[in-house]
């Protein structure tokens, strides 16, 4: 765990990252940095290739040799190594519901190596982080839908890793557990500093809690910076072109960048569907 | 909704909480622990949810008794299969054991893909657990499971009057047996999955290929009373070498033990690599 390069290498680092599914470019020459210690965030549109870039920095879908590296390691040549050092949560609600909360952080703890004479402690710890001790023993079936999101952060932080990966964490939920669950990132991240990669396409979202954003459409990044950046870099291109009114938001950065394809791809049937299905399980 | 006020008001209590453990990454265990530490945790969460719900157990339970209710009484009367001198219903006890069995194997590889569809397997997966130890896991919560219902086989059929060893040497094959039987039947179904990759599909497949499995085996019958092709297809089938061995162990009728643990035992290693290999499609 020391060594120059590794101390320097950056958190997430895609060069060129393309991925397809048959004739579909999900992920078409992704360039992604991200430094270690920030909370980065991945924006999009349905469709626009987030998940798979996920799911090929998380190791999933096997990528070529030299397309992504996770604190300088290559997740082609070392897939053990930079699985340990990864917490992810994925898109749809995977808990376990037939089991407890405290269960399904354990089966975590157990598959990391977690030895057994800190096992229960470390899971205790867990779930009180992300506000679920009094909850711990019940099954996770009953679980409201932010309940089962705090849940799966537990499971992901059991392990202690230094890169935190949310795809869309707060899909489908209401406001107020949207707001519960980014309290639990915001307060965990500011107690132990690990870097957070995170997707969504609420904008809101990422310009309230991320310290730099990617705009992604159509499997490339459009625009990167501070939300601030971004925003104030639009309104005052726009002020120049002797525009006024309100100050811009991300979603009108947003709109300049994507152009005019914005609005047609929000979502093929598929990402309807899956939707739809997180939604249902949220109840 | 009442979570907010909840939330907020834990988030800020835990902050105080200690999370130090939390701070530290777990030391990886040494490479050859590593496939029985995750054969464990996978077994561990399949007996705390047969804990939770038994109903499946129970419900599991009706055919077996059916099959040696009705079937096996029936024929035992009846006298129309060979058996090599032992009631009928005895004879037919280890077939449906192994039958049972299978039933419950055969069912891991639709939870495969119903894992996959809710993004449990694709944590999993992201996990430093290697594929095959993965599948060796889920192979061995599969025999696990099936131990638990082939003890209720086994005592129903001794409340039916079939006469069973009782000796723990014996019992311990049985539970070898039934466990190297189930990995071999769970991963030939979640190879399968990793095939037709959807479960509608599958459902087809795991209808097809159960009802054919039982029949051409020996679990109702001698092989000696099958036409010739039939038996080609029993002697290939893991099965029939289950059930030899299950009435070997369990009533002390002549069987080919050796053979038997050798054919299950390469059955399950070629279904543990097999099922593996396929693995990487389903998380696609
Ligand atoms: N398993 C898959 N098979 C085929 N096409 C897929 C698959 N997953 C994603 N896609 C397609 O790839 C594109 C990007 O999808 P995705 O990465 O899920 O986007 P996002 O997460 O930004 O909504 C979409 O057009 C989607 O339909
Ligand atoms: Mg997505």
């Amino acid at each position: 765990m020391s060594g120059d390069t590794e101390t320097a290498a950056p958190a997430v680092d895609c060069t060129g990252l393309a991925y397809a599914f048959g004739e579909t470019n999900a992920v078409d020459g992704l360039d992604l940095t991200v430094a270690e210690g920030e909370v980065f965030g991945l924006l999009g549109p349905n469709g626009a290739g987030k998940t798979t870039a996920i799911r090929c920095i998380t190791t999933l879908l096997p990528v070529p040799p030299g397309m992504v590296r996770v604190f300088g390691r290559d997740t082609a040549r070392e897939r053990m190594a930079v699985r340990r050092l990864l917490g992810y949560v994925p898109q749809q609600l995977s808990a376990d519901a037939s089991l407890t909360g405290r269960e399904n952080v354990t089966l975590f703890a157990r598959v990391f190596d977690v030895p057994r004479r800190e096992r229960a402690e470390r899971v205790a710890q867990a779930l009180a982080a992300v506000g679920l001790a009094d909850a711990a023993d019940r099954m996770a079936g009953t679980f409201s839908g932010g309940m089962i999101r705090r849940l799966e952060l537990a499971q992901a932080l059991v392990s202690a890793p230094r890169l935190l990966i949310l795809d869309e964490p707060t899909i489908g939920l209401d406001p107020i557990a949207r707001t519960g669950v980014w309290e639990h990132i915001d307060a965990v991240r500011a107690a132990t500093g690990m870097t957070v990669l995170v997707t969504t396409h609420y904008m809101d979202e990422a310009d309230q809690h991320c310290d730099r954003v990617a705009l992604m459409h159509r499997g490339r990044v459009h625009a990167l910076g501070t939300p601030g950046d971004l925003t104030r870099g639009l309104g005052e291109r726009r002020r120049a072109a002797g525009a006024t009114g309100a100050p811009p938001t991300l979603e009108d950065v947003f709109r300049e960048v994507a152009g005019s394809g914005l609005d047609d791809t929000s979502g093929d049937f598929r990402d309807v569907r899956s939707t739809r299905r997180t939604a249902n399980r949220v109840g | 909704m009442s979570e907010a006020p909840a939330a907020q008001r834990t988030a800020s209590a835990d902050r105080a909480g200690s999370i130090d453990l939390l701070l530290r990454q777990p030391e990886p265990r040494a490479g050859w622990r590593v496939l029985p530490a995750r054969v464990i945790a996978l077994c561990a969460v399949e007996l705390q949810k047969l804990r939770h719900d038994r109903t499946e157990l129970y419900t599991r339970a009706v055919q077996p008794a059916l099959w040696l209710l009705i079937f096996g009484q029936t024929f035992t009367h009846i006298r129309a299969i060979p058996t090599g001198g032992i009631p009928y219903i005895d004879y037919l006890a280890p077939g449906i054991i192994a039958q049972s069995a299978m039933f419950i194997a055969i069912f891991y590889g639709i939870q495969i893909i119903w894992e996959r569809d809710a993004g449990v397997l694709n944590k999993l997966l992201v996990t430093p657990t290697p594929r095959s130890a993965l599948i060796t896991g889920k192979a061995f919560a599969a025999g696990l499971k099936s131990v638990v219902q082939a003890l209720v086989v086994i005592v129903i059929a001794a409340a039916l009057g079939v006469a069973l060893t009782w000796n723990p040497l014996r019992l311990l094959g049985v539970l070898v047996v039934v466990i190297l039987g189930s990995a071999f039947f769970s991963c030939l179904s979640m190879t399968i999955a990793g095939i037709v990759l959807s479960r509608d599909r599958l459902m087809g497949f795991g209808q097809a290929i159960t009802m054919p499995l039982f029949f051409a085996s020996n679990a109702l019958y001698p092989v000696s009373v099958m036409p010739g092709w039939l038996q080609a297809v029993s002697k290939v089938n893991p099965l029939s070498y289950e059930v030899d061995a299950l009435r070997g162990l369990l009533l002390g009728t002549p069987s080919h033990l050796g053979p038997d643990f050798a054919v299950l035992a390469g059955a399950a290693v070629l279904g543990v690599a097999a099922a593996s290999a396929l693995l990487g499609r389903l998380a696609r």
